[in-house]
């Protein structure tokens, strides 16, 4: 979950709030006639004045520092030699040993096509959906209803995967509820979760039950930011109601699906890893096995720790050359970006 | 229950139409229904569940369970509550969302707080350090290797820490923090108060609100969380309720793969009761403050994106 960055003028203010004139520089210590702030402050002045709040700053900062920039660097294992028990850096370069093996690897690229097939499909549904549900509940005219709605489409967004996955298969089951409806019908039952074949369906279906609703959230606040002039404008030009949807509604709430297409494009490869692991299993390695669960059996199980480095680190450079790539082909089309 | 509530709703959806085209009120109607179906779809299967967890193993078993409980009967949830290890693992998970939740919050909101300051030198690196990432991060195996350098394998911390600010909770807090009024941290400044003043006396009680959300967003995360459990904890009195319920399941499941469906059956079936009584019991805290606390939590992710 990381629909943080949004439209244009945020980031504006935030650029704003550095450095531009436009922001009115609080005064530093009681001193309100500073207010044509010198653009450099020097460190010396910086840390006189606002020492307790880098002081404030210094945990969180040792936080990132350990838990998110050590595993950072700790990727370089993917090009040294790793010997358990020694340093966690690794201890011999090895070059690009590592890169060329995954390369050369048929099950690398089987798993990599899986991923992409997997996220593409996930885009593909999970994306538009929400806006369709958004623009539907935009059409229902009792809140109380709407609420309703909303609350229990939310829902499923709280579970832990490990209950959605255990709906899923209870669902899915010999005995499930899907199963009884074939049967009555008076088809044989299929073994869903044994079967290559329905994975996919599976993995996109229960994510589009776990994320839709909760997907709106957003593109209702932009629907109701939308100006009502513009609609009874469009009303006197004798455009209906579909018409004012294709022409008001939409590029209203354009700059929000931009930025979530964005950030949906940077996660593409980052299939839900602990779904497909909790769903997947040996029969179904045909078509669930990702990047993801595969470098985990590689590394963790089987214990290649500098190949399994190598391939999680081609995966993340991936997805953030293309989150890099969507913002700024976004930016010169659109001008929405996210920083 | 759920569905004569949901007619009724959707009978009033007619009426209070004053101004509609005819075309306006039969599209209202089916977007209604549609809804409808919608969210009986989504809440099928917490109803299956739900009526499984009171029902038979036999009935199951036949494929009988799908809206109500056949065979009623309380005795899995005995079975499942006079386990031991079911309620130790219950704690650990209480534990863990505690003190988690405790450790994000002070870490949040000083780091939030600091950002939130304009005219702070170096503040933009200090955004760009957390932000970043959100776009990258290190990965499965050198965050493993990582925990088990520090000795955390087998640990509380292992789970709580890793986890301690969320980018997207600490740029919604910031955000709410540049938006308090200025005039009074001033007033505070000119009256002598420190920045250690400013934030303890007067930011956090006009923040009530956005702590509130985040307590609870952080709290959720930790709650549902199994997979840094299944990474760094080996010892069963350590596991949390979900990776309790996460064995129950692939249990299940493998004994099924592994009779190819129709012989595993009856091991696979014994433990459809229990499978579906632990995910009631694991999910019941969450559902109980759920419609209280739900709007928190859209608030909470509309600042962020408004004041991103």
């Amino acid at each position: 979950m990381s629909l943080t960055q949004d439209e244009q003028s945020p980031r504006a203010e935030a650029r704003g709030g550095a450095a531009a004139p436009a922001a009115p520089p609080r005064p530093p210590t009681a001193k309100p006639k500073a207010r044509p702030r010198k653009r450099k402050t020097s460190w010396k002045t910086a840390l006189k004045r606002d020492w307790q709040l880098y002081t404030l700053a210094i945990v969180p900062l040792i936080f990132f520092l350990i838990f998110k920039y050590g595993p950072m660097v700790g990727n370089v294992i993917a090009f040294r030699r790793f010997r358990p028990g020694g340093s966690i850096f690794g201890d011999e370069w090895v070059g690009l040993r590592y890169i060329e093996m995954f390369i050369q690897d048929p099950s690398f690229w089987h798993v990599f096509t899986n991923t992409a097939v997997l996220g593409s499909l996930t885009m593909v549904v999970c994306f538009p959906l929400p806006i369709v549900l958004a623009l539907m509940l935009n059409e229902v005219r009792q809140q109380y209803f709407k609420k309703l709605v909303q609350s229990i489409s939310y829902l499923p967004h709280f579970l832990s995967i490990v209950i959605i996955v255990g709906m899923v298969m209870q669902l899915l089951s010999l005995e499930g509820t899907v199963n009884q409806v074939i049967g009555a019908f008076g088809g044989e039952g299929i073994p869903f979760l044994q079967r290559a074949e329905w994975f996919r369906f599976i993995y996109v279906g229960s994510e589009v039950w776990q994320t839709v609703g909760w997907g709106t959230i957003l593109y209702l606040a932009a629907l109701t930011s939308i100006d009502d002039s513009l609609y009874e404008a469009a009303k006197i030009d004798g455009a209906g109601r579909w018409r004012q949807t294709w022409h008001v509604t939409l590029p209203g709430i354009r700059p929000t699906m931009v930025t979530l297409l964005i950030l949906n494009i940077g996660m593409f490869l980052n299939v839900g890893f602990e779904k497909v692991f909790l769903l997947y299993n040996p029969l179904t390695y045909e078509t669930a096995d990702v990047i993801s669960t595969y470098l985990y059996r590689v590394g963790l199980v089987s214990n290649n720790l500098s190949y399994a480095t190598a391939i999680g680190l081609f995966q993340a450079l991936i997805g953030l050359v293309m989150v890099l790539s969507a913002n700024l082909i976004s930016r010169r089309t659109t001008g929405t970006s996210l920083w | 229950m759920v569905t004569d509530v949901r007619t009724t709703d959707l009978a009033s959806v007619k009426p209070r139409t004053t101004q509609r085209t005819r075309g306006e009120r039969v599209f209202g109607a089916f977007n209604a229904t549609l809804l409808v179906l919608l969210c009986l779809g989504m809440l099928y299967p917490f109803i299956t569940v739900l009526a499984q967890s009171f029902s038979s193993s036999g009935a199951i078993k036949a494929g009988q369970v799908s809206f109500w409980p056949v065979g009623f009967n309380l005795d899995t949830y005995g079975a499942v509550m006079s386990n031991d290890m079911f309620w130790r693992n219950y704690g650990n998970t209480v534990l863990y969302t505690v003190v988690g939740t405790t450790i994000a919050m002070v870490l949040t909101t000083t780091y939030a707080f600091v950002l939130s300051k304009p005219h702070l030198k170096g503040r933009k690196v200090l955004i760009g350090i957390a932000v970043f990432t959100m776009f990258f991060n290190g990965g499965l195996v050198p965050n493993y290797v990582l925990i088990s350098a520090l000795g955390m394998k087998n640990t509380m911390w292992a789970l709580v820490l890793p986890g301690a600010i969320s980018v997207f909770n600490l740029l919604v807090m910031k955000a709410f923090f540049e938006n308090l009024p200025k005039e009074l941290e001033e007033a505070a400044q000119i009256d002598g108060l420190g920045w250690y003043g400013i934030f303890g006396r007067i930011v956090l009680p006009l923040s009530k609100a956005v702590i509130a959300t985040m307590v609870l967003f952080y709290s959720v995360a930790f709650w549902n969380d199994w997979f840094a459990a299944f990474l760094y904890l080996d010892k069963s009195e350590l596991f949390p309720i979900t990776l309790f319920l996460r064995n129950l399941i692939a249990g299940a499941s493998t004994t099924a793969s592994e009779g190819a469906a129709a012989a595993g059956s009856t091991t696979a079936q014994v433990s459809a009761n229990i499978q579906a009584v632990t995910m009631i019991l694991t999910v019941i805290p969450i559902l109980t403050i759920y419609p209280f606390v739900q709007r928190y939590f859209v608030s909470g992710v509309m600042l962020g994106s408004v004041k991103g």
